[in-house]
């Protein structure tokens, strides 16, 4: 395949689920619409993560936490606080909250990213699980802020968002679940068509050089500095407009909204979703929006003997599966998904080739 | 006043070691793998966790006594460790740092997980060997609890320490994770030795977990923020120092004891107890920048 057909090939995959996305919600119940909302949300943390892990190498074991950050930027730009004024007295509608929610979590991306430029490998991924683990007490010490452990409710400001109650859109009335799933769904399409415009240029190959070898990097004048921190910077802006998005999509926000758990789970789903890679990243937000259930032996009923089933439905059940299932994957699938779909894309034109010789 | 603010004072810093105690021996744990195994292990905590709930059933549902229970849980601890190296380490151990880590992360779910499926999230108590009483020892009370802490967390640093210096073992497995190849090459048999380092790490870590649980109360979670706490701890005396483990460890107890006792007398009255863990996330990123390779540790010399 040349880089034309390869490249006409991804035009029309892309288009083709767009196409796939809008249509879904007529064959799914309204119920269902919102679950699959979830996936969009988490493909935009995903696609973020994965400009800083797989395109530049740098590991994030945090993002649940600028998650958090844009979560509760939206919360508090919608809710309000008394004690301040100015913007954060509220009332701005939702959908106008998240580019603010990813400006500000980008901004606390760059800044972080500072003093991340001294780190590498196993240290970076410890100092951003640290990130994870301080994240809820820290959100629990500056309550008059946050709300403390009750979090901010969005339930109370209906006419400010189309998650609780229907919306008129285009002339057409979308029950809420609809109107969410929508809503994520073409803000995350519109990030990955803008992940891959940063990554196919300049920018993007001065991240897969940085990741490659950052001597080899440097000597062909890649700054180091300058391209971790903007990865960082923009990987976080991205989660937080998930984050944004996710507070909208619960209507609430409270320190357990972001917990260790979703950062580890982010990462679960780049590595399942293949690393440096974006359309892999699709499986990886169904695998970790839907793992948890099938953890719990919902669909498998006619795979599994009942008893299994039973045990797997205790409490803590679903966490083994989960646990051992990771594991396992990084035995058979060392790649993720994508790297599976390329593999074998490989063999298909290696046999090509050589045929045609 | 003043005299009650010193035996305040001196009252903070013993529970501070006996807590920094905690923390040094679960960093010692960390600093072993990482020597050894180049890994940093996020499931350390929860298989510290996974044997205070053995020792915990060992006495509540089998009727044994506290010191059997203690050395039969590290007995189990220990060939749990060598288990884990040799069953899901191992085949990722060369691979990618981000498969290692992606792996002790399936583990620290799957542990946690095993823990709250077998015995369920509720809240458990072990009890303490040292029991409850208090020492008064010139006007500072002293619990006997922090006492036995910190007395059996020295003790197993010595033992550690001996082992590693004075034995042949100690010598193989220093030479194992200082250079596998000729230490290969001059017939140690460094996979089983990487092996015997987890095994070491899971004991530690079982020690931590049961000096833990009687103070802090046993649950799944109990062990996360001891896991950072010794985090902090490693970094701060240097990931490579099993010294500066120790003392780094004491070093953190101390210091957030400290903040905690000035906090109480309105200096840095910013300081509540929900910013220790904040405050280690400072200490990680504090030492990463101005000193990464730690107090005690040699600075990384990479060859391009």
């Amino acid at each position: 395949m040349t880089p034309r057909t390869q490249r006409i090939i991804g035009f029309v995959a892309f288009a083709a689920f767009v196409v796939f996305v809008a249509v879904l919600p007529s064959f799914v119940s309204d119920f269902n619409a919102r679950e699959y909302s979830y996936v969009a949300i988490y493909l935009i943390a995903l696609l973020g993560l994965n400009i800083l892990t797989g395109y530049t190498g740098q590991i994030s074991l945090g993002h649940g936490a600028f998650m958090a950050i844009g979560g509760y930027t939206t919360a508090i730009l919608m809710a309000g606080n008394e004690q301040f004024g100015g913007p954060m007295a509220g009332g701005l509608k939702d959908v106008w909250t998240l580019p603010i929610a990813g400006l500000v979590a980008g901004l606390f991306g760059l800044a972080f990213g500072l003093p991340a430029l001294r780190l590498s490998g196993l240290y970076l991924a410890l100092a951003t699980f640290a990130i994870a683990v301080a994240m809820p007490s820290t959100v629990k010490r500056f309550a008059e802020f946050s709300g403390g452990g009750q979090g901010i409710q969005l339930f109370g400001i209906p006419e400010l968002t189309g998650s609780i109650s229907n919306v008129n859109v285009l002339g057409r009335s979308l029950s809420p679940n609809d109107w969410m799933y929508y809503l994520a769904w073409s803000i995350a399409l519109v990030m990955f068509a803008g992940a891959w415009l940063i990554l196919r240029g300049r920018t993007g190959r001065a991240f897969r050089a940085v990741r490659d070898s950052e001597t080899a990097a440097v000597s062909s004048g890649v700054s180091l500095a300058r391209y971790k921190t903007l990865a960082f910077g923009i990987s976080a802006a991205y989660a937080g407009v998930a984050g944004g998005l996710f507070a909208i999509a619960s209507a609430f926000v409270n320190p357990d909204t972001f917990p260790v758990a979703l950062s580890i789970f982010l990462l679960v789903g780049i590595v399942v979703g293949g690393l440096g890679g974006l359309s892999g990243l699709v499986f990886g937000a169904i695998f970790i929006a839907f793992l948890p259930l099938w953890a719990q032996g919902q669909d498998l009923g006619s795979l599994l003997p009942g008893r299994i089933i039973e045990e797997t439905q205790k409490p803590g059940g679903p966490a083994i599966v989960y646990g051992v299932v990771l594991i396992l994957l990084m035995f058979v699938l060392p790649n993720g998904v994508g790297g599976l779909f390329r593999r074998i894309g490989q063999l298909i034109t290696n046999r090509r080739y050589s045929r045609s010789k | 006043m003043v005299a009650a603010a010193f035996s305040d004072f001196m009252q903070q810093v013993v529970s501070g070691l006996a807590s920094g105690g905690i923390y040094a021996l679960l960093a010692l744990a960390l600093v072993i793998i990482h020597r050894s195994t180049g890994v940093i292990n996020f499931a350390q905590g929860e298989m510290a966790t996974l044997s205070t709930y053995i020792a915990w059933a060992l006495i509540a549902h089998h009727g044994w006594r506290y010191w059997p229970a203690f050395v039969g849980t590290l007995v189990f601890s220990f060939v749990g460790g060598v288990g884990i190296h040799r069953v899901v380490i191992r085949p990722v151990e060369r691979g990618s740092v981000l498969r290692i880590v992606i792996v002790t992360i399936g583990l620290l779910v799957a542990i946690n997980g095993f823990v709250v499926w077998e015995w369920s999230g509720e809240p458990q108590q072990l009890q303490s060997p040292f029991g409850t009483e208090t020492y008064d020892i010139g006007g500072v009370i002293v619990a006997a609890q922090d006492i036995g802490t910190i007395a059996v967390a020295l003790g197993i640093v010595l033992l550690l320490w001996g082992l590693f210096q004075f034995t042949k073992v100690g010598l193989a497995l220093r030479a194992a994770a200082v250079n596998p190849e000729e230490a290969r090459l001059v017939g140690v048999r460094v996979t089983w030795m990487l092996a015997l380092g987890w095994g070491l790490a899971a004991l530690l870590g079982a020690v931590a977990g049961m000096l833990t649980a009687p103070t802090v109360g046993l649950d799944p979670n109990m062990m996360a923020a001891v896991l950072i706490y010794a985090f902090a701890a490693a970094v701060l005396g240097g990931i490579d120092s099993p010294i500066g483990a120790v003392v780094g460890g004491l070093l953190i107890g101390v210091l957030l004891n400290m903040l905690s006792f000035l906090s109480q007398y309105g200096a840095f009255d910013w300081f509540t107890e929900e910013l220790r863990l904040p405050m280690a996330l400072l200490i990680i990123l504090g030492v990463l920048l101005v000193r990464p390779q730690g107090i005690f540790g040699k600075p990384e010399v990479k060859r391009v």
